[in-house]
């Protein structure tokens, strides 16, 4: 075959194939919002309260009168905790369904490929993940929006309210994985430049939930707190060991983060005392009115209040109707133009903001502690709100540090 | 290099112990399917993670932890039965490799139908309150219940010996372990064997999970990880060799649990080096025959 | 209807072409297409090591991994400007995987040298893993850029889905016409012959340790260039790459498809990849129903889709 035809077939081909994409982009049927998420997998219950936080967006939104007039879908894709599938679900999503925007991700590896597509496809990603990197350079783009906590943001806050408020000699328990490290190194910096020890760092592979070979060396070095960066099932099964080791009452415990799911699962008698940081807690709502709107929505429609994961695929979906509203339009690079040229918003928790550098989320955080058996309220109020860490831009790395100019 | 000092250490090769011990059950199970059956049981994990649930959930409606330790095991192992009679015997015949695949598909099924009955999230349960608690063994505290896994899966490794030494049934299946064609030649009904074979092997590993569960509460995924590392002890100790699973799952236990200790790193991959050592060195493992897994 | 099959059995490599070409149209959507010619190149390689010679391996993903790595670490890090050259380094590195791994595993037989295989890719696993200046360690190897296609006087930027289709399935048919050299070689025959009886093969007189090393290799070149390809896809290569269960997947796509076809390989990528793509927004238990498949499978059909519909038309 001439080289000629084959270009000329080629180019009729892309043509033919991307019309329907082009005709829906430009202005008639829903608009769609993919969400690639892992339904399946170790953090599936995290999962369906993004899936909850993202359907109660999208309602508030069409109860509105939808984006530009146009009622507003959202699609979920199990993206199975795994890069491939999330890249290749994200690719569907845009190619065959023909969404406008993509929100989600909940694993920060799986985020990066999803952003790849997205990036490439020159559609509109807000991560729902906790990440550093997807906000830096070289993975972040004009188009990546980045809702989520990150682990600077949040091992600075937790770190610096544990220095002032429960001791100075830590000993740190992490997953050896990015997020695991990520959190270790900020961890072990806010305790040197605050004057504290670092008794000691111990890694641990990520999903091997056996630590009783660590504890008896922690044990014996008597930190004041052993701050625990152990995610998902590791959460619990760590604490459990530590406190069959008798440890408990030796020591304070701290996480960068208490996650609503696994405190339901562990119980009150496991996460007694247990200190961490959470970007959003029903109880929030007796405080702010906006958050009462929000946990009576997700009351209503799933008898369960919403969730911390479930916040943020609600406020990413909202923000990307706002933005959409704004920019009058559907198109990446103009909806990104317009968040950053209004980029506060307050629609549940207080005020956020987008930063014009990196596109990355500003927010309140909490510090909470756990509550004991008999001081549980109902199924859900499983921990006490100690401190609010109001949203600050010293708490992230500088634009400089992502290597912005 | 951490401060080594001896109590430390000491506490590291209990750990190590424990370790082992549900190494060793899980090994025992796969290498007596192996051995007899030829069949690589891809879903051993799978029944581990199915004690544990099983466990959980019959402690929890009995209110009696020593009913979930009994009633787990035979739970499970009377899966493990249907599974042989069922699915597996139907391959009888057919090439090696199709029960290995059989189980791998049975994996999955096994593990996605325990997320759909129990939930995605896993359970938690602490272990009686007579066990719960530290025992002071003088140069170190070490948890009650970790002692009492090391002293059942004794007593249940004893019982196996005695059952495999000392009756007539445990006399086919050693034999049939060694030489599975001369024991059909002498006439045995093998299926009766296999079947045995088979839930005995399953209800090990569901011994393992309920007895594990407490110390790492139960999820879904818990026996992935665990069925990789099975099978590494297996194929150390020799694929056939029920010695060989004992010792092979007890020093490979101790090879975790000091490697986590000194090199944390390294503790995921120490087993896989330890296999590839072992196996280039010695054939067919440390204990196992040559010949019978080919 | 047999004069169909026939014919098709003499001109695999033509069938091949026809049907891929007009692929995209048939599946939703184009990369779906573009993941099955992938994956189906990967099952390709297992199935000449497995359905062919017979050696069931449980390391594939290590020379999968070692292509991609090696391709997307070439654009990626090393900036390498051409795209042939980016691809021929992820080769070489499946090249010297397959050789290095196969020379140890192959010292053994049977389920040891499947744990061994399996031990390997580990290893690779873990290397990658940590050595996260180069590989991006967990967070997966970002900042691949795909380089157009240049050709003399012609350059063909491969950004566009169905462009770079068309370029995956020029390089895929090669190797499927590469493929069908080996088979009707002489090389070939023996390959089958060690499947069959391996004894026999070596009373025979046949070398075949040396035969089973080459064929490892060819496995782990195939594998190679199909993680290349994906890199290239994908423009980010996850650390998922090289754990087993990405070996896993692609013996059931080789089981479902029919093992020792020469089909098959792509039918079971197909068949899976499509059945995962439309199950997905209807169950989250897609691992439930590749399961209970696979199960039915191995029980029921065990030459696969694709061997099954042969066998029958062949009157077996």
């Amino acid at each position: 075959m001439h080289r000629r035809t084959f270009v000329k077939t080629a180019a009729a081909a892309a043509v033919t194939f991307s019309l329907p994409g082009i005709l829906r982009a430009q202005g008639t049927g829903p608009v769609r919002i993919g969400m690639p998420l892992p339904l399946t997998g170790p953090f599936a219950a995290l999962a369906k309260d993004m899936q909850q936080g993202a359907t109660l967006g999208v309602d508030e939104v069409n109860a509105k009168g939808g984006i530009l007039g146009r009622k507003v879908e959202v699609l979920f894709r199990d993206d199975q905790l795994k890069p491939q599938v999330g890249a290749q679900r994200t690719q569907e999503l845009i190619e065959k369904e023909g969404c406008q925007f993509i929100v989600g991700g909940l694993a920060a590896h799986v985020q990066m490929a999803i952003n790849e597509q997205t990036k490439k496809a020159k559609v509109l990603y807000v991560s729902t993940s906790q990440s550093d990197e997807i906000s830096a350079k070289p993975d972040t783009s004009p188009i990546t929006f980045h809702e989520a906590l990150n682990p600077t943001i949040t091992s600075r806050t937790v770190g610096k309210w544990v220095m002032e408020n429960l001791g100075k000699k830590w000993w740190i328990v992490y997953a050896d994985y990015a997020w695991g490290k990520q959190n270790n190194a900020v961890l072990a910096e806010v305790n040197k430049k605050m004057g504290g020890t670092l008794l000691g760092s111990t890694p641990y592979p990520l999903g091997s939930a056996e630590f009783s070979a660590h504890l008896p060396k922690i044990q014996a070095a008597r930190p004041e707190v052993l701050v625990s960066v152990t995610p998902g099932a590791d959460n619990i099964a760590f604490l459990k060991q530590v406190g069959s080791f008798g440890m408990r009452a030796q020591m304070k415990v701290a996480q960068p983060l208490l996650w609503i799911s696994y405190l339901k699962e562990g119980g009150p008698e496991l996460y007694d005392g247990i200190y961490g940081g959470m970007n959003w807690y029903w109880e929030l709502q007796d405080t702010i009115p906006t958050a009462r709107k929000f946990v009576e929505a997700s009351m209503k429609k799933f008898s369960m209040p919403p969730g911390d994961y479930g916040a943020y695929s609600y406020s990413g979906v909202l923000e990307v109707a706002r933005g959409a509203e704004l920019a009058k339009s559907t198109d990446a690079d103009k909806v990104a133009d317009a968040l950053r040229k209004n980029p506060q918003y307050d629609h549940f928790k207080g005020k956020q903001w987008w930063r014009a550098c990196d596109n990355k989320s500003f927010q309140d955080m909490w510090i909470m502690k756990g509550r004991g058996p008999g001081k549980t309220k109902g199924e859900w109020g499983l921990a006490d709100i100690v401190a609010k860490v109001p949203a600050n831009e010293e708490l992230d790395r500088t634009c400089a540090e992502k290597g912005f100019a | 290099m951490p401060d080594v000092s001896l109590a430390a250490l000491a506490a590291q090769i209990f750990t190590g112990l424990v370790l082992g011990m549900i190494f060793v059950l899980l090994a025992i199970g796969l290498s007596l399917i192996f051995g007899l059956m030829t069949v690589v049981n891809f879903s051993h994990g799978a029944l581990y993670m199915l004690g544990a649930y099983v466990g959980f959930t019959l402690l929890r409606f009995t209110g009696s932890f020593a009913a979930a330790l009994v009633l787990a095991p035979l739970l499970v192992g009377t899966l493990g039965l249907l599974v042989e009679r069922f699915l597996i015997r139907r391959l009888y015949g057919r090439g090696p490799d199709d029960p290995l695949l059989l189980t791998f598909g049975l994996s999955l099924v096994v593990v996605e139908t325990a997320r759909l009955i129990w939930g995605k999230i896993g359970l938690t349960l602490d272990p009686p309150r007579a066990l719960g608690g530290a025992v002071n063994l003088g140069f170190t505290y070490f948890p009650t219940y970790r002692l009492f896994v090391i002293a059942v899966t004794a007593l249940v490794l004893v019982g196996l010996w005695l059952f495999l030494e000392k009756t007539n049934v445990g006399l086919v299946i050693r034999a049939g372990s060694r030489d599975p064609l001369m024991v059909r030649a002498l006439g045995f009904d093998v299926g009766r064997i296999w079947f045995l074979v088979f839930g005995i092997g399953s209800g090990l590993a569901g011994l393992a999970g309920i007895l594990a569960g407490p110390m790492r509460g139960a999820y879904a995924e818990m026996g992935v990880t665990i069925i990789i590392e099975s099978f590494v002890v297996v194929v150390v100790g020799g694929m056939g060799s029920l010695l060989g699973a004992v010792v092979s799952g007890l020093v490979i236990g101790q090879i975790v649990s000091l490697t986590t200790f000194f090199a944390p790193k390294l503790a995921e991959i120490v087993v896989f080096i330890t296999m590839a050592i072992v196996l280039l060195v010695r054939p067919s493992g440390l204990f196992g025959e040559a010949g019978l897994a080919e | 209807m047999r004069g169909v099959a026939t014919w098709v059995g003499r001109h695999p490599v033509l069938c091949f072409f026809v049907v891929f070409a007009i692929f995209p149209w048939v599946v939703p959507y184009t990369s779906l297409a573009t993941q099955v010619l992938i994956y189906g190149l990967f099952a390709l390689g297992f199935n000449l090591l497995y359905g062919y010679t017979g050696l069931l391996s449980f390391g594939s993903a290590a020379y999968w991994g070692l292509g991609a790595y090696g391709t997307g670490i070439a654009l990626a890090k090393l900036k390498v400007g051409s795209l042939w050259v980016a691809l021929g380094l992820g080769l070489g590195a499946a090249l010297v995987g397959g050789a290095v791994f196969g020379f140890f595993c192959l010292r053994r037989r049977g389920i040891y040298f499947a744990m061994l295989t399996l031990a390997f890719a580990q290893l690779l696993y873990f290397v990658g893993f940590h050595l996260a200046e180069w590989t991006g360690g967990d967070d997966g190897l970002r900042g691949i850029t795909v380089p157009p296609l240049t050709f003399p006087g012609l350059s063909i930027p491969l950004g566009r889905s169905v462009a770079f289709y068309y370029f995956a399935l020029v390089v895929v048919g090669l190797a499927v016409a590469a493929l069908k050299r080996i088979l009707d070689s002489p090389f070939g025959a023996v390959l089958q012959a060690i499947r069959e009886n391996a004894d026999r093969a070596t009373a025979c007189g046949y070398d075949i340790s040396r035969v089973k090393h080459l064929s490892f290799v060819f496995s782990a070149l195939f594998a190679g260039l199909a993680g290349g390809l994906d890199a290239l896809r994908l423009t980010v290569v996850p650390i998922e790459s090289l754990h087993w269960s990405t070996s896993g997947q692609v013996v059931i796509m080789t089981l479902l498809g029919g093992a020792g076809t020469f089909f098959g390989p792509f039918v079971g990528a197909a068949a899976y990849l499509v059945l995962e793509d439309s199950i997905s927004f209807l169950t989250e238990s897609w691992p439930l129903v590749i399961g209970a498949v696979f199960i039915v499978f191995v029980l029921f059909l065990p030459r696969g889709i694709w061997g099954t519909l042969t066998a029958g038309l062949r009157g077996r």
